[in-house]
């Protein structure tokens, strides 16, 4: 076993899983954070200079957006559903529904609406005001199984 | 006149005023009248799964979103910015860790309002991709497009259909 999966076993055991995040470069990159309240979490996307796509707005790039959601919904799964490993995205349709605002934080959360034994359908909704107020929702399907 | 391939001045102009790419380290390779192909060097900051060093898909999101969006640029006769409508991702194979990927992006419809771009990531050979992307970007008209940056991206080249540098 390779030192992230026993990570991950360890934080199934203790349910805390800030050493997960931790260990995730992408997660580091863009500075994806969360919050657990009972069964719930929500992800956050701190303001940061970095992930600017559009100076003119300036707006978050679409792109760190979309990654942001899917680094959510994986970690959601692993929360949720104890995975073994991290689960492996298989497809990713995303809808941008208002500008992804630079100077504000992001935040986003998530929804397993099917989990077959080898597959997960997630939902994410991402918003930086108000929470009605999505400024991206998007929809994924995970391998749960390596 | 800049009598340089005016495609691939203001894709890389363009990508270049994104600081996300920048800080990713994405490189405009290949551009023309019917597409381009941006290049992203493997880095361990990256990655998704610290298991197998595959790099993130969210990675690969950007580098789609980026090379759709400097194709759409590229498609129109004049500079439009065009916010990202949608985009649809199949995840087809893990990439390769320490490789570089590329993606390669066309717009297959410009419409008065809608801009419909298709693009794939691989490693080298594009018949062994690694994702698929569809995506569509909405025109909000040139008059709409912010003046400072439109000057930033098209530069002197001469830029239009009229005046096509080809070869």
């Amino acid at each position: 076993m390779n030192s992230f999966d026993q990570i991950l076993k360890q934080c199934h055991e203790t349910r805390e899983y800030r050493q997960v995040v931790d260990a995730i470069p992408y997660a580091k990159l863009i500075g994806l954070d969360y919050q657990r309240f009972g069964n719930d979490m929500i992800f956050k996307l701190p303001d940061n200079p970095d992930n600017i796509g559009n100076p003119i707005l300036p707006a978050v790039h679409g792109g760190v957006v979309g990654g942001f959601m899917e680094l959510s919904a994986a970690i959601h799964l692993v929360m949720m559903l104890d995975t073994p490993a991290m689960p492996k995205i298989v497809d990713f349709s995303l809808d941008y529904l208002r500008p992804v605002r630079g100077g504000k934080d992001t935040f986003a959360e998530c929804k397993v609406i099917r989990q077959g034994s080898r597959v997960a359908n997630v939902i994410i909704n991402a918003w930086q005001t108000k929470r009605e107020d999505s400024v991206a929702t998007a929809r994924a399907h995970f391998l749960l199984a390596p | 006149m800049n009598k340089s391939n005016p495609y691939l001045g203001r894709a890389k102009r363009f990508v270049g005023l994104l600081r996300q790419c920048q800080v990713l380290g994405m490189v405009v390779i290949e551009a023309d009248a019917e597409g381009l192909t941006i290049e992203l060097p493997y880095s361990k900051h990256h990655v998704g799964n610290p298991s197998t060093g595959v790099i993130h898909g969210g990675i690969l999101t950007t580098l789609m979103d980026t090379a759709s969006g400097t194709m759409v640029i590229n498609a129109l006769p004049e500079f439009e910015l065009c916010p990202t409508l949608d985009l649809r991702v199949d995840y087809v194979r893990a990439a390769e860790p320490n490789q570089s990927i590329f993606a390669f992006a066309e717009a297959y419809r410009v419409s008065r309002n809608v801009v419909f771009t298709r693009c794939i990531v691989h490693q080298g050979d594009i018949e062994e991709p690694v994702a698929n992307c569809v995506a569509a970007f909405m025109r909000i008209g040139s008059h709409m497009s912010p003046p400072d940056f439109k000057a930033l991206v098209v530069g002197d080249d001469v830029f239009d259909e009229k005046n096509k540098v080809t070869g």
